[in-house]
């Protein structure tokens, strides 16, 4: 089956995670804070009357917080224990496979390796790490 | 077909003929009624089709078993007596147990039936029983009315043949196979009788192969080529059958005999509905998530609703404000029907009780008559799935613990049977269960001296406690009264397990006692699970729900009103000095306090403490909803709610304050 990913930014990089898992891309709406949940966990929103958690992707992955823009996105992902927002800085496109080729992450890198970053997405004038969106939420606990 | 998928449907439906059943032999337990036999009779029968579909051989053989014997029952061959009675409570447990097994994941073969089936079988009496695979030997045992059917046609020229028809392994569409089989049989004779049943053989409830007992004119070859020519059928056996016509005189011919059946060609997919003899209310199945989503998108949509009668109260517009007003009440109807959805009568649950309460105090030697009103009473799907096994519990309690010995409710001048009252009803906004009976009560000096000796209270604490107030330490942990452990009660599970559980549904268990005339248990369940009565409040600028259950009540405090006992600020409630805690600290908020500030005074048990907010908002009823696996146990919140402005609050949950 070809794959397809959701190309996003965070700072000066561009992250994908497979279409399958996103469930749609939402535009910033009032996020209610949850006191003393993890500092990524930005809070709660409504989706659609779903009451659903929402993580800020750039504290997740060490970056620095900034204000929201109007380019700032949710994307909603369904993962394995029911739905949660990322916000990213932007989304930008879908890739097809056949736009890029997979590369492993490169072993000599400590800074990339881990659970949640499974591959690098290179094509023409792209480049890309790819995220498993179920690790970005399921090991948040052991970092 | 994906078995998985049916499995849930199949659970469901088992479950409901294993209560019908039980019900029914109550039923005939008591009053012989023949339509008793006929309900059991067809719930056996369908349970053992849905069994053998699915493939759980064993549950399809002991109600095999079962239907068997009832079949003889039913027709009148054979007097039901109390060991078939027994034997088919037994059989029934055992079935529930499989069914149990199957459902965590089992293959139902976690019983050991060979008692039970032999059992039944001593009651057929060695009468040929075979099924199915008898592939010899005639399967069809003739009763007076296809008896005299085959006389008639033999007198005009037909002869009765049995047919073995066996279809090829690659078979897709049994049922339709089957059918052609009949549409050919039909046009060279009459089909009396078939087995597995017609209406089995329609819903495809057989293995490859099937009998018929044929009336025909033709001769056997003739028919045996008509039915080979009907593709994937792989062989046919076609025998002269010859009627084993049992001399069994004094019998009348059943009003049930089974009528000739035409086979209907079976529409797509459907098991139709098993025709109950009583008029039902028509149903449907739905799947519970689909209901959740309705609900979901509906509180939305109310959400939408508010914002709509704002804009149109600015615009004042009479036109739109008459339309806003309309899709008001008609959003307002919706709303009480869309929350009815989940209901189910608490039935269901009841249903199990009359023979559990039967066999607990057959095994005990005791007396008990069970009355039960109410069943109808409706109850969120949630409760209902859950608090099955605490009234289990409360009951078995009742009998074991309750009800005194045949012998001593006599010497203490009442009947010999006790008598054990179930009620449910509807009171505002919940629902009560009652479990009453007119036993012994509860001996509070026990119970205290107990609770001193396990070290559940202090010897001061016993001094002020109310006879009421002992008698609910039954429900403390680690606490059991009774003298002798019995296999019933006495089982490690003790009362606390029951009171949590039932705290969990946000209900609240209390009981009543009067030494020597009984006990009464109540049980008050919220109508449904989610919609709660709170308190908003703000503390900075987030706003909180503080459900109304666990308030006492709200006061205004001045700040010169602190006082300070060992570092911790407290303040005089009633004369009663009570801690005091800031939202804002628990939820790490920025925010001023007032030289005066509202307290929200909320209770636990019989604590109490003081939680100190910015503002009170006002009270509302709020649907409440899951904070999600990944937020899960983040203290002082239990939940969420969606305010009318759409934003999300949180629930807090007092309990984590103290």
């Amino acid at each position: 089956m070809e794959q397809k990913w959701v190309v996003f930014s965070l700072a000066s990089n561009t992250y994908g995670i497979d279409v399958q898992s996103v469930r749609s891309i939402e535009r910033l709406q009032p996020v209610t804070r949850v006191p003393n949940a993890p500092a990524h966990v930005k809070g709660v929103i409504n989706l659609r009357g779903v009451v659903t958690p929402v993580i800020d992707l750039r504290l997740r992955l060490g970056y620095e917080e900034i204000a929201p823009t109007d380019e700032t996105r949710i994307l909603i992902a369904s993962l394995n224990q029911g739905d949660a927002g990322f916000i990213v800085d932007r989304a930008n496109e879908v890739v097809e496979s056949d736009e890029v080729r997979i590369e492993p992450i490169p072993d000599s890198s400590h800074e990339m390796h881990s659970a949640h970053l499974t591959a690098i997405a290179k094509g023409e004038d792209k480049l890309f790490s790819l995220l498993d969106a179920n690790a970005l939420f399921e090991d948040q606990h052991a970092e | 077909m994906d078995v998985n998928e049916y499995l849930g449907l199949f659970l469901d439906e088992s479950q409901e003929h294993i209560q019908s059943v039980n019900t029914q032999l109550m039923k005939f337990e008591q009053t012989a009624s023949a339509e008793a036999v006929q309900e059991i009779f067809r719930s056996a029968h369908t349970l053992k089709g849905m069994s053998a579909t699915m493939g759980y051989e064993s549950v399809a053989n002991l109600t095999h078993e079962m239907e068997s014997a009832l079949d003889l029952v039913r027709s009148g061959k054979k007097e039901s007596n109390q060991l078939l009675l027994d034997t088919m409570f037994i059989a029934m447990e055992q079935i529930e147990a499989m069914i149990a097994d199957i459902e965590t994941g089992g293959t139902g073969t976690n019983v050991d039936v060979k008692a039970t089936v032999s059992a039944f079988q001593s009651f057929i009496g060695g009468k040929e029983q075979k099924i199915a695979t008898a592939e010899e030997s005639s399967v069809f045992t003739v009763d007076l009315y296809a008896d005299s059917v085959i006389e008639q046609a033999k007198q005009t020229g037909f002869e009765a043949f049995q047919l073995h028809v066996k279809l090829s392994d690659a078979v897709v569409l049994k049922a339709a196979r089957a059918y052609m089989v009949f549409d050919r049989l039909q046009e060279l004779g009459e089909v009396v009788r078939t087995h597995p049943e017609t209406e089995a053989i329609e819903q495809e409830q057989f293995d490859l192969s099937f009998d018929v007992l044929f009336l025909s004119q033709e001769t056997a070859a003739v028919i045996e080529h008509a039915v080979s020519q009907v593709s994937e059928v792989e062989t046919v056996h076609v025998s002269v059958f010859t009627s084993v016509s049992e001399s069994e005189p004094e019998i009348a011919v059943s009003a049930e005999a089974v009528a000739v059946q035409e086979i209907k060609p079976k529409a797509q997919e459907a098991e139709e509905p098993k025709e109950q003899a009583v008029a039902q209310a028509k149903t449907i199945r739905v799947n519970l998530e689909r209901i959740d989503r309705l609900m979901n998108l509906f509180e939305e949509f109310i959400i939408d609703r508010g914002r709509l009668e704002r804009l149109a109260d600015e615009v004042g517009q009479p036109e739109l404000n008459e339309t806003v007003e309309k899709i008001k009440r008609g959003t307002n109807e919706l709303q009480s029907l869309v929350l009815t959805l989940r209901m189910m009568p608490i039935e269901q649950v009841f249903n199990r009780f009359p023979r559990m309460v039967r066999s607990v105090a057959k095994d005990i030697h005791k007396k008990v008559q069970l009355d039960i009103s109410g069943a109808d009473t409706e109850l969120d799907r949630t409760v209902i799935d859950e608090i099955g096994d605490p009234l289990v519990h409360l009951i078995r309690n009742a009998i074991d613990h309750g009800i005194e010995l045949p012998d001593k409710r006599v010497q203490a001048g009442k009947p010999e049977q006790g008598r054990l009252a179930l009620r449910a009803y509807h009171g505002g906004n919940r629902v009560f269960i009652e479990i009453e009976d007119d036993g012994a009560g509860i001996n509070v000096d026990k119970v205290r001296s107990k609770a001193l000796e396990r070290g559940v209270i202090t010897t001061e604490e016993a001094a002020s406690m109310t006879d009421n107030e002992l008698a609910m330490l039954i429900f403390a942990p680690g606490f059991s009264t009774a003298d002798v452990v019995t296999d019933l009660s006495g089982r490690g599970v003790g009362l606390d397990v029951v009171k949590n559980k039932i705290e969990s549904l946000g209900g609240v268990v209390t009981l009543e006692t009067v030494v020597g005339q009984g006990t009464k248990f109540q049980v008050s369940l919220p109508l449904t699970l989610s919609i709660i009565s709170a308190m908003l409040v703000q503390a900075g600028d987030e706003t909180y729900a503080i459900p109304l259950s666990s308030i006492l009540e709200t006061t205004l405090l001045d700040e010169a009103n602190i006082l300070t006992a060992h570092r911790e600020r407290v303040f005089d409630f009633r004369g009663q000095l009570v801690p005091l805690v800031y939202l804002k600290e628990i939820f790490g908020i920025d925010s001023e306090t007032k030289s005066q500030f509202p307290v929200v005074v909320v209770r636990k048990g019989n604590k109490l403490v003081g939680v100190v907010v910015n503002d009170l908002i006002g009270q509302q009823e709020i649907v409440m909803k899951p904070l999600g696996t990944y937020l899960e146990g983040i203290p002082a919140i239990s939940g969420a709610t969606i305010l009318g402005d759409g934003r999300v609050a949180l629930i807090v949950d007092s309990n984590d304050l103290f």
